[in-house]
């Protein structure tokens, strides 16, 4: 390392835990303001020694790790309650206790990883690595079985030999004084930085590839997959049908699965009456089924006027007489059962959905053919709502 | 390094303590009397409660106290008599078992003959969960925590005379046996006296579920004495808050221990949602209970959390007494969670106001028995060869 001519500081050596202390507490009395200790293990008393502040690293971990339970909680839920809403285990969809593992971990994990980043990148100033007091004997010394005193030379005290008399009177021995760098700066495109680099890369990730997608299927790690259990859909020697799973009970019926009972016959003389109100929520969400389900032939409102006209048997207008004076069920029916060239949506629908699009044809119908007294009709109720 | 421990004479505690823990046990003692009498079913229960807390509060105390040797602590040198003062109750509280022995059949369902018999899962657990395999476990187990006891403090008392160093490496190996049989005789303790209220109920982790809050109640009253021997002046005078700092960061630490602990015994049951576990806390989601199982969380987890997170709170005599008192009354919360909903009597609930006595009696008892340790026994074990090192302490 190549050093300039101005001085960095001065620095002396001790040899014991006591002197260090004793030392460092009589160049804070001496009133030096820009001084460090090195101690090749931590000394107890020392921060109280050195009349350290409390430091402010702790700040980022709190700050961090918060920041990191408020966005895991929130991706968790945005993920798991509102963007593609899914029951685990019949849980609710927001169930809370099985977050928070994730959440301490990734409260500990931002926590930690804010604290090294924040001291490397605010304490240490990386990137810059130079520190004069590396390479000098005191480093040396410090670092194995001494304990040291530095004087920097920006103290507004500092006067070499005055440092000299009265580090010595402390009992300070070698005494050293150290030079400042020359500053060097680094080509991060040399070619022995980018091989080094481009090494670790490849070491860390095959290292990572292989222990994780090939040891960890080694034994012992893959004991747990030789249990006494069944996979499902597979033979198993337990049961005397010789099949892992099994059957539902005779007449059992699954949940939201109600069966049907006009299943297959061509139209009902008695159809279903439907069962939901009319309100917001069902309108709502027989819009958005309609629009997904029914809209691709007949249209955004019903017209029958959709792309498919040409390319299909043409699907016919749900504003006909016929269908307006068609009871709710025989809707139902077309829906569950589909009718000629039209498919069955049994499978894509629930039961409430389908009633919900029921509502939601008439709705349309409705509006297509409203007359003056029912627009006055609805201004009426509109307002009475107050909505 | 000068040496301060020679300054140190030991102030006598003034009579008003003594008289102060008299009065406190009596009390305690007549009022819970009183409603043993008025309505047995309940207040046995309450007396159980009790007699936990203060097993915890010794056990938790001799647990440091092996802490210590096994890891060669130093801070903690200059303040563990006042563990040993602690843990010295136990002898006493074995005795104190005797009521409970005597009134198991309120206590414990299993006990009840006809019920085992009839109860296909009671009677599978019989050769384990039967009166006289009780009464010798708790024989046992408090025979093992008294030997201890008496092993290591005895040592350490003939070292206060003859500065022995020998005796501190007998010490230390005592506490190496000590600590596996005191995870198998607490964890005995733990199924005994509360798992067992509720015959049908099982979880692994009941006995590290109790070990944390015995640890706690023992950090707790530990940090209590010291503060306040410290505010007092009845401490060493070298004592500084660099001691008190160690108590803070594992009375933090042992908080989190405990909530971490308590959730995975609460996550597991949940996650898995098998009705013979989940009837457990079904019970205590049940009426009022809801509300004592949410400030459990509240009062045992999230304040003492938030309290002692700051690093100045860890050596903040003041608030570290504070928090303390409150862990200690979480502690007892906690016990009263665990036991209580397993309590049944048809007498009217106003009797519950009696509940009060025995805990009262039980803190009466601790500081009985502190003060005439005190009296009997130096406060600083002046003949440990860390003494020095351990007055001299600083973080
Ligand atoms: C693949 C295109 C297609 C889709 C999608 C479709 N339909 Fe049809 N629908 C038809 C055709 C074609 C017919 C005429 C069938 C026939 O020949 O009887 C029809 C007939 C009907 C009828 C009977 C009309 C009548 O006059 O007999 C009703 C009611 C109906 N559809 C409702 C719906 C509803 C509600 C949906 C949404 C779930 C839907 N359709 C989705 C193509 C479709």
């Amino acid at each position: 390392m190549e050093r300039t001519d101005k001085i960095y500081g001065l620095a002396a050596l001790f040899d014991s835990p006591d002197k260090i202390i004793h030392a460092t507490e009589s160049v804070v009395k001496e009133g030096y303001k820009s001084f460090d200790v090195h101690t090749p293990y931590p000394v107890h008393g020392m921060d109280n020694a050195m009349k350290l502040k409390p430091s402010t690293l702790g700040y980022i971990t709190l700050v961090f790790g918060l920041s990191g339970a408020a966005f895991i909680l929130l991706f968790m839920y945005w993920t798991m309650s509102v963007n593609y809403p899914m029951i685990i285990g019949g849980k609710p969809y927001f169930a809370l206790p099985a977050f928070i593992p994730v959440t301490f971990e990734v409260t500990v994990l931002l926590a930690t990883l804010s604290t090294v980043i924040g001291m490397i990148a605010f304490y240490f100033k990386f990137p810059v690595n130079a520190y004069p007091l590396n390479e000098t004997n005191y480093m040396k010394a410090v670092s194995n079985d001494k304990y040291g005193v530095f004087i920097k030379s920006d103290d507004p005290k500092f006067d070499e030999s005055k440092i000299r008399v009265f580090l010595t009177s402390l009992g300070g021995t070698n005494l050293e004084l150290v030079y400042d760098l020359k500053k060097v700066t680094y080509d991060p495109f040399s070619p022995r930085f980018i091989s080094v680099l481009v090494g670790v890369i490849i070491v860390v990730s095959g290292g990572t590839y292989v222990s994780l997608n090939k040891a960890m299927y080694l034994p012992p790690f893959n004991w747990m997959e030789y249990q006494f259990r069944g996979n499902p859909q597979s033979s198993s020697d337990f049961f005397s049908d010789g099949r892992v799973n099994r059957m539902p009970v005779k007449g059992s019926v699954a949940r939201g699965f109600i069966p049907y009972e006009f299943t297959g016959v061509t139209l009902p003389e008695n159809p279903l009456p439907n069962p939901l109100p009319v309100d917001e929520k069902v309108l709502q969400l027989g819009k958005r089924k309609y629009l997904t389900f029914c809209s691709p032939c007949h249209g955004d409102y019903g017209d029958g006027d959709s792309r498919m006209r040409g390319q299909f048997p043409n699907p016919p207008s749900l504003h006909t007489e016929k269908l307006k004076t068609w009871a709710d069920g025989l809707i139902y029916h077309v829906i569950v059962n589909g009718q000629n060239v039209m498919p069955s949506y049994a499978h894509q629908t629930t039961a409430e959905e389908r009633w919900a699009m029921v509502h939601y044809v008439r709705a349309l119908q409705l509006a297509k053919n409203a007359s003056e007294g029912d627009i006055d009709r609805f201004n009426k109720e509109f307002s009475a709502n107050g909505k | 390094m000068e040496n301060k421990s020679m300054e140190f004479v030991q102030k006598p505690l003034p009579e008003s303590v003594l008289k102060t823990g008299i009065i406190l046990l009596i009390a305690g003692v007549v009022i819970g009397v009183i409603g043993l009498l008025l309505d047995f079913d309940r207040m046995i229960f309450s007396y159980l409660i009790a007699f936990v807390f203060v097993t915890t509060v010794s056990l938790g105390a001799l647990f440091m106290v092996s802490l210590e040797y096994i890891t060669n602590a130093i801070w903690s040198v200059p303040i563990r008599r006042i563990m040993e003062f602690l843990a010295s109750a136990l002898p006493i509280i074995m005795v104190l078992s005797v009521p409970i022995l005597l009134s198991m059949h309120s206590l414990f369902h299993w006990t009840h003959t006809e019920a085992v018999a009839n109860d296909p899962f009671l009677s599978g657990k019989e050769p384990y969960l039967n009166t006289t395999f009780f009464i010798i476990r708790v024989i046992v187990v408090f025979a093992v925590w008294s030997l201890y006891y008496f092993m290591v403090t005895g040592n350490s008392r003939k070292q206060d005379l003859t500065k022995d160093q020998k005796l501190s490496h007998r010490n230390l190996v005592f506490s190496a046996a000590f600590i596996p049989l005191f995870a198998i005789t607490i964890s005995i303790f733990a199924v005994d006296f509360l798992m067992s209220l509720e015959p049908h109920w099982f979880s692994t982790i009941f006995g590290i579920y109790v070990f944390s809050g015995t640890v706690l109640a023992g950090l707790a009253s530990v940090t209590i004495i010291i503060v306040m021997m410290m505010e007092k002046g009845y401490a060493h005078p070298a004592l500084r808050n660099d001691h008190l700092f160690s108590l803070g960061a594992l009375l933090f630490g042992f908080v989190n221990f405990w909530a971490y602990i308590a959730f995975s015994q609460y996550m597991l049951i949940w996650y898995a949602n098998l009705p013979e576990e989940t009837f457990w806390f079904l019970a205590r989601w049940e009426g009022y209970w809801v509300v004592i199982s949410l400030l459990l969380i509240i009062v045992h987890f999230i304040v003492p959390y938030i309290v002692l997170l700051p690093q100045p709170a860890k050596m903040d005599p003041k608030r570290l007494k504070f928090i303390s008192i409150w862990i200690l009354v979480a502690h007892l919360l906690d016990i009263y969670w665990l036991a209580m909903p397993q309590m049944h009597s048809d007498k009217s609930g106003f009797y519950a106001i009696f509940e009060i006595g025995f805990p009262i009696a039980a803190v009466g008892l601790m500081i009985v028995v502190f003060a005439m340790n005190y009296k009997k026994f130096n406060i600083i074990p002046v003949g440990d060869p860390k003494l020095q090192r351990g007055i001299n302490f600083r973080i």
